[in-house]
């Protein structure tokens, strides 16, 4: 019975694979594409084990093998907050076999200021699966009950409210300067290593709010309550939360994740990972999984990734002027 | 009762059989310096996938248990720590074992991690929640006093000169700096170079650092590397318990340093064992034995770091924040089997919490058997191969250890240059370990510093933030503590000795 079920999956796959391969690509398929993927495909994490890219990546494991009958094989290259990793990218075997997680705003923002080794438009990214939308989080016993209560503390005191988040020029810095300049209010804004410390931070009381995601609340509920989340819509775990559109600040975005091939990899191969890929995120177990850890799933494939970049790099570029990244 | 009924749940012949996988290849893992207990951990997560989620809990447990007590086997044997843990056990360690007593020495390591990582899975299973409330009280201010106490014990570690050994914590601390910093992401020290970007890995620096100057030791004299132990010894068990019974009090209280150090996120197992053996150095009445092959300081290691194991759960469990980086790949494993962590895995989960933690105590206590096993083995062959095949096939390890860390070739780079400086340094009385605590406690210190400085300045008092809250004190008082106790000592000993020429 699993076998069957195996087996059909496998050829919807291959038949998925094709049909994308040749409509989009317009030529005949090269030699094995029909084929591939027919060994393990090394997935590397340019993070530590145990992060959002981990985990999220973990969760994709079980249904490509379901899809293609192959593992994926997960590796990590820390360091340099990504950059070790997406710098060495490009030098790795074009054959389809790599595949590398990408994170957004990371791989827009770390060349805009000193050369970290790689530029973004050099990675090819293939399928961006989910994000993990900001959300600005304070303590079960907090004073400020709502967004209003928060910045109206920091108009009265500027610079008096601390907020942590992970890191300087990452999603959480980003979030938190858009957020001042929508709101028109001044906070200080405390840089950690990881989400994890930026958390601890908030649940010590050694910072008033913290710059985090959905999951971020997803997985400290009992403790922690969002002000409000920027997502087009409420996320489904919190409806009771609004989003900072409905309050009256246009903003939304967050932590993207996705994957790209080395530079030298075929069209149809990468053009067939993508499809993969899409068909993993389809899955309504693995819907499921993603949207109780708190993200939300997007779907931007291959073919529609130049668009998606460019309107990403049109947002990104705005704050990193205001933040003085760039001039 | 239900904890104890669940408790036994860990007893059934797969969980059985998974501990005693597990534990064996954590030691194996851990045995083999830069395969870490972190790496371990994470190689077998997508095995544990298919189990059920108490079962994949224990196997993972098990592994990380193991690895933590294995990486005494390089530190004892090779003058390596297998993991960042077992750093402090090179100290008195690789002394016995040149001395002949290295299957003693790997017995006390035996008996220490059990008895550490029975007594840190006691406070999981008993103190859990309060202790992770004590864990948030460390805000930024408090790690940074921590990491300047930790930078105290130089003067502890480093044997002979003090000022050689901040030498060695100054270069530790400017490696430390290298690659894209976390607060300002300024890119410091990287040379344009963008392998440098990633900064200098601590593990692949504690190997260069140790191993390659035991290498070319090696090379250059030509005696044998270990005294070969006289025939028809055993395992030295009675040897070793009666030495535990000895230092009963120091085992308790390197037990206690290594569950309370574990429970913060952010410091480890390798600052517990330092912290234990400096304080078991300074109160014990053989504190000049300390460095030269003390069976004390061996046990003050071993009993801190895999006390670390039960104490980091605890933050991992009760607060959903991983106390080690082993923590963080099982509390990610957790999620993907789709468990929450929080007060709910000691209320609606605890038939997999306690479970977990029967399955870590039965791991624990398998370390035993299995431990003297395979460490009578590896002790055997160590001593036993002869030096040409030893030293290729430890200098092969090392550079595989190396990249295997990071998948990077350049740490293999920055592991040999270390090493080649560190062989020369230790020439001219600059040690290792002031190095290495340098490189581990720079950044916590330079963090914190920076982080409490900006929540001091948006509260308007930069110095209340830093002196004004009693814990921060209470962690100034021990600063002054370690900083004047060597003084004070090294005052009366002079004195002492003038009364004694007086007569």
């Amino acid at each position: 019975m699993r076998q069957i079920r195996f087996k059909t999956l496998k050829t919807a796959a291959l038949l998925g694979g094709l049909l994308s391969a040749t409509t989009f690509a317009g030529l005949a398929t090269a030699a094995g594409v029909e084929d591939f993927p027919d060994r393990n495909i090394q997935y590397i994490i340019p993070f530590g084990p145990g992060g959002e890219s981990d985990i999220s990546a973990r969760l994709q494991q079980k249904y490509f093998q379901e899809i293609t009958g192959q593992q994926l094989i997960i590796q990590y290259m820390a360091g340099g907050g990504g950059a070790v990793g997406w710098s060495q990218l490009n030098e790795m075997d074009g054959d389809g076999y790599t595949i590398m997680g990408t994170n957004l705003p990371h791989i827009i923002l770390k060349p805009m200021g000193k050369d970290p080794g790689f530029k973004t438009e050099d990675l090819k990214n293939f399928y961006y699966f989910h994000y993990s939308p900001d959300a600005l989080i304070v303590r079960n016993d907090s004073p400020y009950k709502t967004l209003d209560d928060l910045i109206a503390a920091a108009k009265k005191a500027p610079g008096s409210v601390t907020v942590s988040g992970s890191g300087t020029q990452s999603a959480n810095d980003i979030a938190n300067r858009r957020f001042e300049s929508l709101a028109d209010v001044k906070t200080t804004y405390i840089p950690f290593k990881g989400t994890g410390a930026a958390v601890t931070a908030l649940l010590g009381g050694q910072v008033q709010a913290e710059w985090g995601y959905t999951t971020t609340a997803a997985n400290h509920d009992d403790k922690v309550r969002m002000l409000a989340v920027a997502a087009e819509q409420r996320h489904p775990l919190f409806p009771d939360v609004p989003t900072f559109k409905e309050l009256g600040y246009n903003m939304t975005g967050g932590a993207y994740r996705g994957m790209a091939v080395p530079k030298g990899t075929p069209e149809d191969v990468t053009l067939k990972l993508s499809g993969i890929f899409q068909q993993i995120n389809q899955n309504p177990e693995f819907r499921k999984k993603m949207q109780d850890l708190g993200f939300v799933l997007i779907d931007v494939p291959y073919m529609k990734m130049a668009d998606f970049m460019a309107k990403r790099r049109a947002e990104y570029e705005k704050v990193a002027r205001e933040m003085g990244i760039i001039d | 009762m239900d904890t104890l009924s669940f408790m036994a749940a860990a007893l059934s012949p797969v969980n059985l059989m998974l501990a005693v996988v597990g534990v064996a290849a954590g030691i194996l893992i851990g045995a083999l310096p830069g395969l870490s207990a972190t790496m371990a951990v994470a190689v077998l997560v997508p095995v544990t996938f298919g189990m059920s989620p108490e079962s994949a809990l224990i196997m993972l447990g098990a592994i990380y248990t193991g690895a933590i007590y294995g990486g005494s086997y390089a530190a004892i044997l090779v003058n390596t720590p297998g993991t960042p843990s077992a750093i402090a056990t090179t100290f008195d360690g690789y002394p016995m074992a040149k001395r002949g007593d290295g299957d003693l020495a790997v017995t006390l390591s035996t008996l220490s991690s059990m008895v550490g990582g029975l007594m840190g899975a006691l406070a999981l299973l008993t103190l859990a929640p309060l202790l992770a409330q004590i864990a948030l009280k460390f805000g930024p201010v408090e790690y940074f006093w921590l990491a300047i106490f930790g930078l105290t014990l130089i003067s502890a570690l480093s044997e002979g000169s003090t000022l050689k050994g901040f030498i060695g914590a100054g270069l530790g601390l400017l490696l430390s700096t290298v690659g894209v910093s976390v607060i300002g992401a300024d890119i410091r020290y990287a040379f344009g170079s963008q392998f440098l970007l990633g900064g200098v890995e601590t593990i692949s620096a504690l190997i260069g650092l140790y191993c390659v100057p035991v290498l070319i030791d090696l090379v250059a004299t030509p005696s044998a590397h270990l005294k070969p132990p006289e025939k028809g010894r055993g395992i030295r068990l009675g040897e070793g318990l009666s030495l535990m019974w000895r230092g009963k009090f120091n085992a308790l209280r390197s037990a206690v340093i290594g569950t309370a150090v574990a429970i913060l996120p952010g410091a480890g197992g390798s600052i517990a064992s330092l912290v234990s053996y400096s304080e078991a150095r300074r109160t014990s009445t053989r504190s000049d034995n300390f460095g030269k092959g003390e069976p004390d300081g061996v046990i003050a290691t071993e009993t801190a770091n895999n006390a670390t194991v039960g104490g980091g759960f605890i933050p991992t469990f009760v607060l959903g924040i991983p106390g080690t980086p082993p923590d963080a790949v099982i509390l990610g494993a957790l999620l993907v089997q789709g468990f929450r962590t929080g007060p709910e895995m000691f209320t609606t989960n605890v038939s997999v919490t306690y479970t977990f933690i029967g399955g870590l105590f039965i791991a624990t206590l398998l370390m035993l058997p299995i431990g003297l096993l395979i460490g009578r083995y590896a002790f055997k062959s160590i001593v036993t191969i002869p030096k040409a095949l030893l030293v290729p096939s430890i200098a092969f390890m090392t550079i595989i250890g190396t990249y295997a860390i990071r998948n990077n070739p350049f740490d293999v780079v920055v592991m040999v240059v270390l090493g080649i400086v560190g062989w020369v340094l230790s020439r001219y009385g600059v040690k290792p370990s002031p190095i290495v605590l340098g490189l581990i406690l720079g950044p916590i210190a330079e963090q914190g510093f920076v982080q409490g400085y900006l929540i001091g300045n948006a509260s308007g008092s930069v110095f209340g933030a830093f002196f004004g809250q009693p814990l921060s004190l209470a962690i100034i008082a021990m600063v002054l503590l370690s900083v004047l106790f060597p003084l004070w000592r090294g005052w009366r000993q002079r004195s002492s000795k003038e009364t004694a020429h007086g007569h």
